[in-house]
């Protein structure tokens, strides 16, 4: 959208370099265009924090609600994440959750019944989900069967496996200080800051580094102001959260002193940067979307689907393991409901909410961050309100649904005017 | 002319069980010069292509490119040769921009990311190579593009990795007068820029609008391969629709025996 193809055949055929202004115009055209993005979900964030911020001020905008928030929605956005990818290619993986759910008992079992080291437990929970993810991705790949049927029969027979490793109907206590601090201890304040910094001076090297690459070699670039207001904008974001959840949020500080980023935080951040980098920056990553976008033309291109499709089903089942994790850490047990329930909609909500297709081909590992925090908020907000658990469903499956028209509307448009 | 060919067929056949395709197929290709390859439906066109591309293994022949003898066993033999193929569905990517639908499957890297600076220049020079200036914008989507500048996105993929030998299955069918006009050019462009270029199509007008030969198959025989200059519009059609004109094509009475074509049953099946 700001780079031209033709730079060498004088001024006359140069578009003029962009501008700020016009830089927004082409966002607003995008958008217009049907290309919405991420824009319904941070509309939705501020809405909804807005309205909980004015019914329920006390409690809602406290610092201690702050930083539940996060692990509220950690578990969730951790699968959603994984289902970004098995999304992309326009797949679902309904059996997330309770693969998460027989990961999270397998780390249970591992850490406490045999006694093994927190490692040990985390290992083989993430083994747990790999091997799940491929026995998903060959059979859809290799044996042909559609993946919504594949994995709906995951959902049933993992919630089974759940049971029988939990002992039928009682649950695995996990004790392990190490595993217990994931989703309930925090990071020293000053940590916090430094890993803030750091990734706001991260961040801006690799768009400053990119600008000037591109600038040398004489390709258009957005314009530096652009560029900049991004850097600021994440440093603002960044400072804002870190300052917020440093405040004592302790009821009473005599007794505890509770402050700081909670763990679980810098883990979605890391393994966000990962994913991010292995999706716009590698040829994996690349495939993946020429998959979801067309699968003829990528066979033709010579990338092997079979291989890619298997391989989303294995991130989606790891990252699910992940989310077992630390389910398993915020309730310090695991008990034959762990992933069960609403966790895999919700999961599939956040991914849809923010901004990825159903239809394949579109999407980014941050949606699943950005719709896991409208999930968390609508989740926590309504709590607070007092709403009962039936209102909190409802309320939920009509968010996921709106987000779902918002995509097939978009898609609609976009072909209609050509955009995407 | 004078050259040796780029390309050189001999006595190819091709079945598909008891279904004879191609019968002694021999096809000669040229640098700088447009081949069109005419026939009917189900006159073997398609399975000729894609013997030539390697998606099919033939069953009899000679491949001679530049001269010498090859084997082209797969797709990837074709492809390290320097033999493109345009598919007439195109196989673009909508979700992705120009640059990544053209470098696809065979991106740059440095080290283990995606060098996007050098894609993109190399995009713009091959765009650039060949005087496309419909697309203001490499960075755009396909599916924001006309037909006429898909099918200019697809040949400019296939005319990057130093092919010589581009082949296009009926670049211009889906698209309307102006941009068939502007792909048509195009194709020209690529022969004036010493490339091969095989050229598939069912339209006439094109055909003598920017081929140097005409190549006309007939129920799986090549019934005559010759200058656009010395034959007629009316010439074409009579190959392909009879085997044969004046003196042109098929030597035999189509009803008789011998090599001739065989009626009705022995065409069915198609040659697709």
């Amino acid at each position: 959208m700001t780079t031209t193809a033709v730079r060498k055949d004088g001024p006359a055929a140069v578009t003029p370099p962009p501008t700020v202004g016009s830089h927004v115009r082409n966002y607003l055209s995008r958008v217009r265009g049907g290309d919405v993005g991420a824009l319904p979900a941070v509309l939705g964030l501020v809405v909804l924090c807005t309205v909980f911020a004015v019914m329920r001020p006390s409690s809602f905008l406290s610092a201690g609600n702050f930083a539940n928030l996060f692990t509220q929605g950690a578990a969730v956005t951790l699968i959603a994440m994984g289902l970004v990818f098995v999304l992309l290619l326009g797949e679902i993986d309904l059996s997330a959750g309770f693969a998460s759910g027989v990961c999270a008992a397998v780390l249970a079992n591992v850490v406490t019944v045999l006694g093994y080291p927190w490692w040990v437990a985390v290992l083989a929970a993430v083994a747990t989900g790999v091997v799940i993810g491929t026995t998903l991705g060959l059979l859809v790949a290799k044996i042909g069967i559609p993946s919504f049927v594949v994995t709906l029969a995951g959902f049933l027979a993992f919630q089974g496996v759940v049971l029988m490793l939990v002992k039928d109907g009682t649950n695995i206590s996990v004790r392990d200080e190490t595993l217990v601090a994931i989703a309930n201890r925090n990071l020293a304040p000053t940590l916090g800051w430094a890993l803030a910094a750091l990734a706001v001076v991260g961040y801006g090297a690799v768009q400053l580094l990119r600008h000037r690459n591109r600038a040398a070699r004489g390709l258009i670039t957005d314009p530096i102001a652009v560029v900049a207001l991004r850097i600021g904008g994440l440093a603002v974001i960044l400072g804002t959260a870190v300052y917020v959840l440093n405040l004592e949020r302790s009821r009473n500080v005599l007794i505890v002193s509770l402050k700081g980023v909670p763990i679980v935080v810098p883990i979605i951040a890391v393994l966000l940067v990962i994913w991010t980098f292995v999706l716009q920056r590698t040829s994996y990553g690349r495939h993946i979307y020429a998959v979801g976008g067309n699968r003829e033309a990528a066979r033709r291109a010579g990338i092997g689907v079979d291989r890619i499709r298997i391989s989303v089903f294995v991130i989606c089942s790891s990252m699910a393991a992940i989310g077992g994790i630390v389910a398993a850490s915020r309730a310090n047990s695991v008990d034959p409901n762990t992933g069960g329930s609403n966790v895999l909609l919700y999961a599939v909500g956040a991914a849809v909410i923010g901004g990825t297709s159903l239809f394949g081909g579109k999407g980014r590992v941050l949606d699943a961050v950005l719709g896991g925090a409208v999930v968390a908020v609508i989740e926590n907000g309504m709590g607070l309100m007092g709403y009962s658990a039936g209102v909190k469903y409802v309320v939920t499956g009509v968010v996921l649904l709106l987000a779902a028209s918002v995509d097939a509307l978009s898609r609609r448009r976009a072909a209609a005017t050509g955009t995407r | 002319m004078s050259a040796t060919p780029l390309l050189e067929l001999r006595g190819i056949d091709k079945s598909f069980g008891p279904v004879q395709v191609l019968r002694d197929v021999a096809l000669t290709v040229h640098p700088g010069e447009v081949t069109a390859l005419v026939g009917d439906n189900g006159a073997g066109k398609s399975t000729l292509v894609k013997c030539i591309s390697g998606i099919h293994p033939t069953d009899a022949g000679e491949f001679l490119f530049n001269g010498e003898p090859v084997h082209i066993g797969s797709p990837r033999d074709a492809a390290t040769l320097g033999i493109e193929v345009v598919y007439q569905d195109l196989a673009l990517c909508d979700n992705l921009d120009i640059v990544q639908n053209m470098f696809l499957g065979r991106e740059k890297h440095s080290g283990i990311v995606l060098d996007e600076p050098t894609m993109e220049q190399l995009a713009a020079e091959t765009l650039a190579g060949l005087s496309i200036r419909t697309v203001t914008s490499l960075r755009q989507h396909v599916s924001s593009l006309s037909g006429g500048q898909r099918q200019t996105v697809a040949i400019a993929k296939a005319v990057l990795w130093n092919s010589k030998l581009v082949i296009l299955d009926e670049p211009t069918a889906a698209l309307g007068v102006a941009q068939t006009a502007q792909v048509l050019e195009l194709v020209r462009r690529l022969a004036d820029n010493g490339l091969a270029v095989v050229l598939i199509s069912h339209n006439m007008n094109d055909v003598f609008a920017v081929s140097d030969r005409i190549a006309a198959l007939y129920l799986g025989q090549m019934v005559a391969q010759v200058k656009t200059t010395d034959i007629t519009h009316a010439q074409v059609v009579e190959l392909i629709t009879a085997g044969r004109s004046g003196g042109l094509g098929l030597a035999t009475d189509p009803g008789s025996n011998g090599d001739g074509p065989q009626p009705a049953d022995s065409i069915s099946g198609g040659a697709r």
